[in-house]
């Protein structure tokens, strides 16, 4: 009844509101809010700096958002966070000419990885959230038995460089960080294979109904197991702007994959498959992360923020779900 | 009404016996690691009895864990949970033998309520059973770590009988776990509520037109679960004569009792499996532990080691299902 | 109605609970404050085989024919400030070959529950001629320990027990001391109205609270503005996420003071990026910071927790299964501050970045390879 008056009389400021993400809607508002308790953020500047620490949780959530838009989760994105961080230092040795061979090594682990996930989800039938699981335990305890329990080694400067150089007298914005010129290419790049490739539209085809993207000559296995590869390469890179921004530790990675599902989740992405855009993972994250900030600058005791987490999630996917019943 | 039984009964009985097999395979593992280190005092009564308990925490909220995954829920809240049930058992007691009935009645109300809450949330709201109980765990780690830091009160040697005390050889506690295991088997075979609850998880919507009302088989499996991971706080507490805001956090109880649950043959998906896969799930990791405290393997290659099993345990048998896996 | 009552309960913990529990004790304020000054007794250049004051302890009842079985309960080897450790106290049973017959060790992974499961094992095995135990908590492990020590002798080192049952408890002073050393530097040389800022991993953790408890006495008697204490969760990007907000936003940070060292550089860095003079600041032992001290000639201190305390358990329960008297019921080490004065005596380029420098192992077999050095 309710839902024939809504259609009956869509009063134009509702269908506006409805046609926005919801994650781009929480994202303005909470950013909004730190702006106002904290002025640098509206300058270009602060948005910039903004980004650049935002930038691996965003990269993640893009990944992630892949497997979740093929049905599954991809749990051990952290813990691999984890091993490139470490095993990017153990290979590097502080030395700048290891820097290159180096990434490329951790994106062959990457590769690596994310076949593994793939090809146990597909071939042993192993669910992801159950071979993710055992990924994320078995590639933490690769991480630290590589290293001895302990970082083993410096980050050379120019990987650092990725996660932490700013360049200054930029025309326009004034100071561009070099990890948001990598953000954007990389979020340029997922946008177009998940909207605008035949591949992106099998992946949500396969999420959506597995059987019946099978009948109609979709590659299942080969799309399941592509999704893993891109959510582990996009740990991989997380993982080099992470280490890139603060250097080498061992907890680099812990809780991140819950962080980047719980992104794509507030960027409106269907658990189990089938929808999913770039732009809500992007403003999905974004949220997130400006809400850890605003409880920072809020001085709200620790905890508490823990609980402000939980409750935007629920309300956010609440919300997400009754609009889709009612639209 | 008579879809929801065939449904039940249509529970597969020419799968692979899981459990049995899971437990005979665990079994042979601690008896041949025991034999090959000469450590023969983990093959006497006190060696297994040691086994059992490390059986314990891990399998009561395993168990309950087990109905929320057959009804094709999950519940990550469960080790939040776990961590608030213990503090406020031991906070309510502050060492007082009369305060323990009103501090277990509180701590298991408090539980069944927010196992309501979770099943309202998941069955009513819509929300991914997955988000739903993170946000859930979320709230309640919140809570709990904004008023207690530390362990917080303690409980009265009366109480620590729930951990520590024996019938003869046997712990209470262990015996609690074969009991409550013995009695969620009855239900789920023996009443209308666990029939339905398999019906609901192998399929919601055919539940649904078969006349089940499905929302409250949910909520009720959630409720039930959550008492589980509230009883699971209260032995903990016990065990640790008072409860810390991180001990279900530490213990990794949410991703553990859903590794467990699964690799004892229980469809992640629902509708499938039972608590005795479970049980045999929670003695292949408390023999896990054990092995590699004998063989005296290093932490780290530890977890490689259990990562690939939960991964291997499962895949034995999921490697010949139908259809596709997500 | 039962939802009420829980909801009632729960609402109850929560306005009371803050007051239940207290990390701030005066009294062990005072008697860690004293022991900073006291000389310690014992070899010259082995802390480890030091005591700050104390009793000896008879063990003959103890006593038996070597060489030893024993055996090792761990919390965990969960940071690196325990792998550091661990690999201490295994190079230290290396270099008792003689007097040890063997040494298993279980790894609790930071869960109290599996650590008395461990230790029930240990004492049911007959194994063990002694028990040496890190315990994961104080409160949870104490039953689990006084049950063991009443069947074998037992040593319990860096986190203690309630209970008098263990041979000797092993530690250096302690965390107030730590926050003293700290914030006492800190108060000293930050300009006169001078702002601090407070980095703390996480709440909760004894040995934590007690190092806060003790700086924030030290600011609050100097008349020193702490602009904000901020968990980091020993989160390197974290930290510097924090660290560059408080710069924003008080544009001048004179002194940062940590409840650990972990992730001292990248609080640095982040006033490195944001174009700032360095704060004056405390770290801890790690070489990365002993590195950045030296290079960048920071005002600077670090306060340790010595991580050679791991090698004295191993000693004492050789010395107590020999019947030789050991420093008891507690057993407390020195606990050095790294000063601008002695840092080239610390620092070393080849190890690595989260070593401790107050490992006390330079002279042991296989050093530096062992402890991943260069």
């Amino acid at each position: 009844m309710s839902a024939t008056a809504a259609h009956t009389a869509p009063s134009a400021a509702l269908r506006f509101v409805r046609g926005i993400n919801v994650g781009v809607a929480i994202f303005l508002v909470l950013y909004g809010t730190i702006a106002v308790l904290q002025p640098s953020y509206f300058e270009v500047e602060g948005f910039l700096n903004f980004l650049r620490r935002a930038a691996p949780l965003i990269i993640l959530a893009c990944g992630q958002l892949f497997v979740i838009a093929g049905g599954g989760f991809d749990l051990s994105m952290g813990s691999l966070v984890t091993l490139t961080v470490l095993g990017g230092s153990m290979l590097a040795g502080g030395n700048p000419e290891n820097t290159w061979w180096t990434i490329g090594v951790l994106y062959l682990i990457g590769l690596g990885v994310g076949l593994v996930n793939g090809l146990v989800v597909t071939l042993l039938k192993v669910p992801s959230i159950i071979a993710t699981l055992g990924m994320l335990l078995s590639l933490n305890g690769a991480a630290l038995m590589w290293s001895g329990g302990a970082p083993r080694g410096y980050l050379p400067e120019n990987f650092r460089a990725l996660g932490r150089l700013v360049y200054r007298e930029v025309p326009v914005t004034g100071i561009m960080p070099l990890s948001v010129i990598i953000l954007i290419g990389f979020v340029a790049l997922a946008a177009w294979l998940l909207h605008a490739t035949v591949f992106g539209r099998q992946v949500l085809a396969v999420g959506d109904n597995p059987r019946a993207a099978e009948l109609a000559g979709v590659p299942v296995g080969a799309t399941r197991v592509l999704v893993f590869v891109i959510s582990a390469l996009s740990a991989v890179t997380a993982g080099i702007l992470l280490g890139g921004f603060a250097g080498v530790s061992t907890a680099v990675g812990q809780g991140l994959e819950l962080q980047a599902i719980a992104a794509c989740v507030i960027g409106g992405a269907q658990l189990l498959g089938g929808r999913a855009s770039v732009t809500g993972a992007v403003a999905g994250s974004l949220s997130l992360f400006a809400l850890f900030t605003l409880l920072n600058l809020m001085g709200l005791p620790q905890p508490l923020r823990e609980t402000v987490q939980g409750l935007i999630l629920i309300a956010a996917v609440a919300s997400s779900a009754w609009r889709m019943r009612r639209a | 009404m008579s879809a929801s039984a065939d449904i039940a009964v249509a529970r597969p009985a020419r799968e692979i016996p899981v459990a049995p097999l899971l437990f005979a395979g665990s079994l042979a593992l601690y008896i041949v690691t025991a034999l090959a280190t000469g450590q023969h005092a983990y093959l006497t009564g006190e060696g297994f009895v040691g086994l059992t308990q490390r059986m314990v925490a891990l399998g009561i909220v395993a168990l309950g864990q087990t109905l929320t995954i057959l009804v094709g829920s999950i519940d990550l809240s469960v080790a939040n949970l776990i961590s608030v049930a213990a503090v406020l058992a031991s906070f309510i007691m502050k060492g007082e033998p009369a305060m323990i009935a009103p501090a277990v009645l509180a701590v298991l109300a408090l539980s069944a309520a927010v196992g309501l809450v979770n099943g309202l949330i998941i069955a009513r709201l819509d929300v991914n059973p997955l988000i739903a109980t993170l946000g859930v765990g979320l709230i309640l780690q919140g809570l709990l770590s904004a008023s207690f830091s530390n362990f917080a009160g303690s409980v009265p040697s009366a109480f620590q009988a729930f951990a520590y005390g024996r019938i003869g050889p046997l712990p209470w506690s262990v015996l609690l776990l074969f009991v409550l295991a013995f009695a969620i088997w009855l239900m789920l075979t023996r009443t209308r509520f666990g029939a339905h609850l398999y019906a609901t998880g192998g399929n919601r919507d055919g539940a649904r037109l078969a006349g089940i009302r499905t929302e409250r088989v949910i909520i009720g499996a959630h409720v039930l679960c959550s008492l589980m991971a509230g009883l699971t706080g209260l032995y903990l507490a016990s065990r640790l004569r008072a409860g810390a805001p991180w001990v279900g956090r530490d213990g990794v109880y949410d991703l553990e009792s859903i590794a467990v649950v699964v690799i004892g043959g229980t469809l992640l998906a629902g509708g499938r499996g039972g608590v005795w896969g479970t049980l045999a799930g929670v003695f292949l990791f408390a023999t896990l532990d054990a092995v590699f405290n004998m063989t005296g393997i290093d932490a780290f290659p530890k977890q490689v080691l259990r990562g690939a099993i939960v991964i291997l345990a499962v895949a034995v048998y999921a490697v010949r299902s139908r259809g596709h896996v997500a | 109605m039962k939802t009420q009552i829980g909801f009632v309960a729960l609402l109850a913990g929560l306005s009371t609970g803050a007051i239940a529990q207290n990390f701030n004790d005066p009294a062990e304020f005072e008697r860690q404050k004293a022991l900073l000054t006291v000389a310690p007794q014992g070899p010259d250049g082995k802390p480890w085989e030091q005591n700050l004051g104390g009793e000896k302890v008879d063990t003959a009842k103890y006593k038996k024919p070597g060489p030893y079985k024993l055996c090792f309960s761990n919390a965990g080897v969960n940071n690196p400030w325990r792998v550091v450790g661990f690999t201490n106290m295994q190079a230290e049973v290396d270099a008792n070959k003689a007097d040890i017959a063997s040494f298993t060790h279980a790894d609790a992974e930071g869960k109290d529950d599996k650590q008395i499961s461990d230790i029930n094992a240990f004492v049911n095995s007959s194994q063990c001629d002694a028990l040496i135990v890190s315990p994961n908590t104080t409160a949870a492990l104490t039953p689990a320990v006084e049950a063991a020590a009443k069947k074998l002798p037992v040593v319990v080192f860096d986190r203690g027990v309630d209970s008098k049952a263990p041979v000797t408890f092993i530690n250096p002073i302690g965390g107030y001391g730590f926050g003293i050393q700290g914030a006492s530097f800190i108060a000293e040389k930050i300009p006169a109205g001078g702002s601090v800022l407070a980095l703390r991993i996480l709440p909760g953790v004894d040995v934590l609270e007690n190092r806060w408890a003790a700086a924030e006495r030290i600011f609050k008697e100097k008349g020193i503005k702490v602009v904000g204490a901020e968990f980091t969760n020993g989160d390197n990007a974290k930290t510097k996420a924090i660290v560059e907000d408080y710069i924003n936003r008080f544009g001048k940070i004179d002194g940062v003071w940590m409840d650990a060292g972990a992730t001292a550089v990248a609080a640095l860095e982040a006033f490195e990026d944001a174009g700032k003079p360095y704060p004056v600041i405390n770290g801890e032992d790690q070489q990365d910071f002993l590195q950045k001290w030296k290079k960048n000639k920071l005002t600077a201190i670090a306060p340790t927790y010595p991580t050679y305390q791991w090698r004295t358990p191993v000693i004492a329960a050789i010395r107590i299964l020999k019947g030789e008297p050991v420093v008891g019921p507690t057993w407390k080490l020195p606990q050095p501050a790294i000063t601008a004065e002695n840092l080239d005596k610390f620092v070393n380029d080849k190890m690595p970045p989260l070593h401790y420098a107050l490992c006390g192992c330079e002279q042991m077999t296989n050093y530096p390879a062992r402890w991943g050095g260069k």
